[in-house]
């Protein structure tokens, strides 16, 4: 056998160029970091997480968290990370609806509902994100009323806000929670038996009528009672303010609303592609069977549908949630506003604050795609 | 096997050298920080670098051609008359509240002339300096006058429009906390932003130092409809603000703005500067801030005519004062606290000597 200087063995040379990379990458990093403290050291900036601790001494116009002005830096964090998720997921939730919606209107065989649905899409989708944000807001400032207008007993609103009753929850509620399943749990039982009737007798039961008059009366009933479930506070005009009642900011309305509307343009286009992707046999062997058509949509092109419209719409709802950092525009309090704003003003810890800030929306980022993939694996194709 | 010690060798012998890199690269930087002072760099440009605000009227705004004007840019031309000996080579930075320390640690910007509030923590904590006071502010409301207000002890429960990022937002949160009213705090990034609110309905009051009320309110459709409350609700000095560290650069910006307040004490205005320095009968003191007498230029590094560039080309502050806030002007300020101290103000320029 031969013996190679280890300088020239294949193995020790792939090796040694991987790892000299990666350590000069590291080595970089670290340079970099140091220099920059020891610069900010030498200037008199504060460095270091220890604000977060502190007093912050402002408002926050909504949080879903206790917070007031004697709460930490630390809590100003969490109350803009809560608002810029809850701001996301109104967003997502309407984006995936009229996403789906405009997506099957635009294969639709009616002439007017395809034409206004392209002209949808090529309209919102085509004004920057920003403006729309903008007009959305205006919009809400300028048509709602100027001062408090009780639209339904007991629900007002105004430019400021729509303030609803304060509810709290009796222990009668979770009775009706109970039965709730129980309900659930009996029409799953009864369409169960209802099947295997079926196939051993031919005869057909009425399901679905069993299960909506179940449904209906329950919510008559829990309509009915929701004064033993529930106490509601009601709204006492004060001179501002309500002194009692929840109220919700238009700013949250029209963030979410612009954000679902912009982003479902992109969703609809995913959806149409996704259903033309599945084989025109499919459709058309289905229809031999003597399906109907809606039938077919649930059961046959929909499903398959799935597997191509997934990976565009996970990317879509990243991209809403970054966008939703466009909040500080009209003044509603997401993270960016409260923290990566606000608190960053206020500390002028930019390093920090700005890392903290890229951190979480990377993280809020890698979470939906991991659900997101987790579903794609179940949906996908299944090779035999 | 044998991959395994290779990699544990080339690795530990890596480590080695990155520790040897790092804590090198972290002495050495020391030195070179310092290798450029602010007042090299601004000459070596030849263009001042001034932090404003995005537009407020009266302070810094551009007006109609697109010069930008008011007390503060007024600050920015002298400290360019001073170093560069002419008052127009400045490049204005527009700054919302929220960037402006930002762009003043990072060097995008040589002096930050924006209606900025001194306190400890700013003066300490941000690595940042205040150069002194060129305007003495306080915050106030501006409320609706359909509304009835006279105090802002009756705003309780009230929506409040304010600017994200400054200390009006701290005030306010401390007064109400004080008083145990509640609030709601609509923020904004910018002023123009904070009015707007105010004027479509989604506040019922606007606060921020009293001045810029006066300058917002002038910019309402109908101003008459809204009234700036007379209480003052906290203490806002406002003045330049600069890197902490370069004490020459420090000196010039402080002492700029001293020479525009003594050129008022003195009576030296810009249309009598020339007669001034030309007439030897004048007090030792006008001689030394003009420069023929002493060396006070040259021991700010600057010329000996450095204050008579300011005043000749700016003005003094009080002629300053008239053209962009005073009585004369939109937002119709008196002078107040900010006249001379021995008019019953506070701008006491430290003696030139």
């Amino acid at each position: 056998m031969v013996v190679v200087k280890f300088y020239n063995n294949s193995k020790f040379r792939r090796i040694f160029f991987q790892v000299f990379i990666l350590v000069s990458f590291i080595a970089l990093i670290v340079f970099i970091v140091n220099n920059m403290f020891a610069n900010m050291e030498k200037r008199g900036i504060n460095t270091g997480f220890r604000f977060l601790t502190s007093e912050s001494g402002f408002g926050i116009l909504q949080s879903l968290i206790q917070y007031d002005e004697t709460s930490s830096y630390g809590r100003t964090f969490f109350v803009g990370l809560l608002n810029t998720i809850l701001v996301s997921f109104l967003g997502i939730v309407l984006a995936t609806f009229l996403g789906f919606f405009i997506g099957i209107s635009r294969l639709s065989s009616n002439w007017l509902l395809r034409k206004l649905t392209t002209v949808y899409i090529e309209t919102f989708r085509n004004i920057p994100i920003l403006l729309q944000i903008l007009l959305w807001n205006t919009l809400f400032r300028r048509l709602l009323p100027p001062s408090d207008l009780e639209i339904l007993p007991n629900i007002y609103i105004s430019r400021e806000q729509l303030t609803i009753p304060e509810i709290t929850i009796n222990p009668f509620f979770y009775v009706m929670l109970v039965v709730f399943f129980l309900l659930i749990g009996f029409i799953f039982f009864y369409k169960k038996r209802a099947e295997k009737k079926l196939f051993i007798t031919g005869e057909g039961s009425p399901v679905f009528l069993v299960a909506s008059v179940l449904v209906v009366g329950y919510f008559v009933v829990f309509i009915a009672l929701r004064n033993v479930s529930f106490n509601f506070v009601d709204p006492i005009p004060g001179r501002f303010d309500f002194e009692t009642g929840i109220s919700i900011i238009p700013e949250l309305f029209s963030l979410s609303i612009a954000l679902g509307v912009y982003t479902a343009t992109y969703i609809s286009e995913a959806v149409r592609s996704g259903i033309e992707s599945v084989d025109k046999g499919q459709r058309e062997a289905a229809v031999a069977l003597g399906l109907r058509k809606s039938t077919i949509m649930k059961t046959i092109t929909i499903p398959q549908a799935m597997r191509v419209i997934i990976p565009p719409t996970t990317n879509q709802y990243l991209n809403l949630t970054k966008n939703s950092s466009l909040a500080t525009a009209i003044g509603y309090p997401d993270l960016v506003s409260v923290f990566a704003g606000t608190t960053l003003n206020q500390v002028g810890q930019a390093v920090e604050i700005m890392l903290m800030t890229m951190a979480v929306y990377l993280l809020i980022s890698l979470f939906i795609s991991l659900i997101l993939n987790i579903y794609n694996k179940k949906s996908k194709i299944v090779e035999r | 096997m044998i991959n395994k010690i290779l990699t544990l060798l080339v690795c530990s012998s890596l480590l080695f050298f990155l520790i040897a890199c790092g804590g090198q690269g972290s002495s050495s930087e020391g030195d070179g920080g310092q290798a450029t002072s602010t007042l090299d760099s601004v000459r070596e440009r030849g263009d001042l670098l001034c932090g404003v605000s995005t537009g407020l009227p009266g302070f810094s705004a551009p007006d109609s051609d697109g010069n930008w004007t008011g007390l503060d840019v007024d600050v920015c031309r002298a400290i360019a008359a001073a170093v560069l000996g002419d008052a127009e080579r400045v490049k204005y930075v527009p700054l919302t509240a929220k960037e402006r320390f930002t762009a003043l640690q990072s060097g995008e910007i040589d002096v930050l002339s924006r209606n900025t509030t001194w306190t400890e923590t700013r003066d300490t904590s941000l690595g940042l300096n205040f150069a002194g006071v060129n305007y003495y502010d306080g915050q106030g409301f501006l409320v609706k006058k359909n509304l009835n207000v006279s105090e802002g002890k009756e705003l309780d429960g009230a929506s409040v429009c304010i600017q994200a990022g400054t200390t009006t937002e701290l005030n306010l949160a401390d007064f109400f906390r004080f008083n145990g009213l509640s609030y709601k705090s609509v923020t904004f990034d910018t002023s123009d932003q904070t009015q707007q609110g105010f004027e479509e309905g989604r506040c019922d009051v606007l606060t921020s130092d009293r001045s810029q009320l006066a300058a917002l309110r002038s910019k309402l459709a109908d101003p008459d409809s809204a009234e700036v409350l007379t209480e003052v609700i906290s203490k806002e000095p406002l003045g330049p603000v600069v890197r902490q560290g370069d004490d020459d650069w420090f000196n010039i910006v402080k002492w700029s703005l001293f020479a525009l307040i003594e050129a008022e004490e003195q009576g030296v205005t810009s249309s009598n500067v020339d007669s001034k320095k030309n007439d030897t009968s004048q007090s030792p003191g006008t001689k030394r801030l003009l420069g023929t007498e002493g060396d006070l230029g040259q021991n700010l590094k600057l010329d000996n005519d450095w204050a008579y560039n300011i005043i000749s080309q700016v003005g003094n502050y009080g002629e300053s004062y008239e053209r962009n806030v005073g009585p004369n002007t939109p937002l119709g300020l008196a002078r107040g606290l900010n006249a001379l101290w021995n008019n019953g103000g506070l701008m006491y320029p430290m003696p030139f000597r």
